[in-house]
């Protein structure tokens, strides 16, 4: 996958890795300070547009940046037939996470 | 392949057991392995939205099985792989404009990058632990 489109998928492993850098520090800071809270807290905590925006920048590029990742192992180590199952797994599994942290981002802000 | 004779035997490069570890050689083995148990850790976080959407009683459920002592462990883990993560990204993005390729440069930044991450990661811990009122 990563061969015969080498270029594109540096460059994209790397701006996604320059979008991530501050979203990671806001993440983790977010995180430590919701340390304890309750669910309601939490639950107005991550309906915040200025929470649940990064939150989803976060999610959305770090699984393109993980899915590109996985791309260059399994590239590394995975022969024949099996390549192709893994990389289609990997691409699978990113996409339900995108759209698993969608769905919780809508739920959050429907007031559920 | 198929069908071909068999290739004439050729040298074969060095295995890696041979190779005394370096610290260059250790952390890019890391970098790569804290990056596959941050692809593990993206579907926790998206679990752990899930379960805040999802209301006060699983939110509970899920929290009390971060809280466990087996949680936390994970969950230290997850902290300090995804700052060794970031910080060896800074290193390769430093290593993409073209400076610090030398290898004293290279050890040098290894050593910052385990150094940091490790106190980041004490840091945010302890302050996580305050935040609980525990300390």
């Amino acid at each position: 996958m990563a061969h015969q489109r080498g270029s594109r998928h540096f460059l994209a492993q790397r701006l996604t890795a320059l979008l991530l850098l501050p979203l990671v520090v806001y993440l983790v800071i977010l995180l430590v300070s919701m340390v304890g809270a309750d669910h309601a807290t939490v639950a107005v905590r991550l309906s915040m547009p200025v929470v649940w925006v990064p939150m989803l920048g976060l999610v959305l590029a770090g699984v393109w940046h993980m899915w590109l990742g996985m791309q260059v192992v399994i590239d590394d180590y995975a022969r024949g037939g099996s390549r192709s199952t893994l990389q289609m797994l990997s691409t699978v599994l990113s996409i339900a996470t995108a759209l698993a942290c969608l769905y919780a981002v809508y739920l959050l802000n429907s007031g559920a | 392949m198929v069908g071909s004779s068999q290739p004439t035997p050729r040298p074969l490069s060095p295995h890696l057991q041979i190779y005394r570890p370096e610290i260059n050689m250790v952390m890019s083995i890391v970098h790569r392995l804290t990056g596959l148990a941050l692809y593990a850790g993206a579907v926790l976080l998206v679990w752990w939205l899930l379960a805040a959407a999802s209301g006060p009683a699983y939110f509970d459920y899920v929290n009390g099985l971060w809280s466990s002592v087996l949680g936390r462990i994970v969950l230290l883990g997850y902290t300090w792989a995804l700052l060794h993560h970031t910080l060896g990204g800074v290193r390769h993005l430093i290593w993409d404009t073209g400076r610090g390729l030398d290898i004293p440069t290279v050890d040098r930044l290894s050593w910052w990058t385990i150094l940091l991450s490790a106190a980041l990661t004490m840091v945010v811990w302890v302050v996580g632990y305050w935040m609980k009122g525990a300390i």
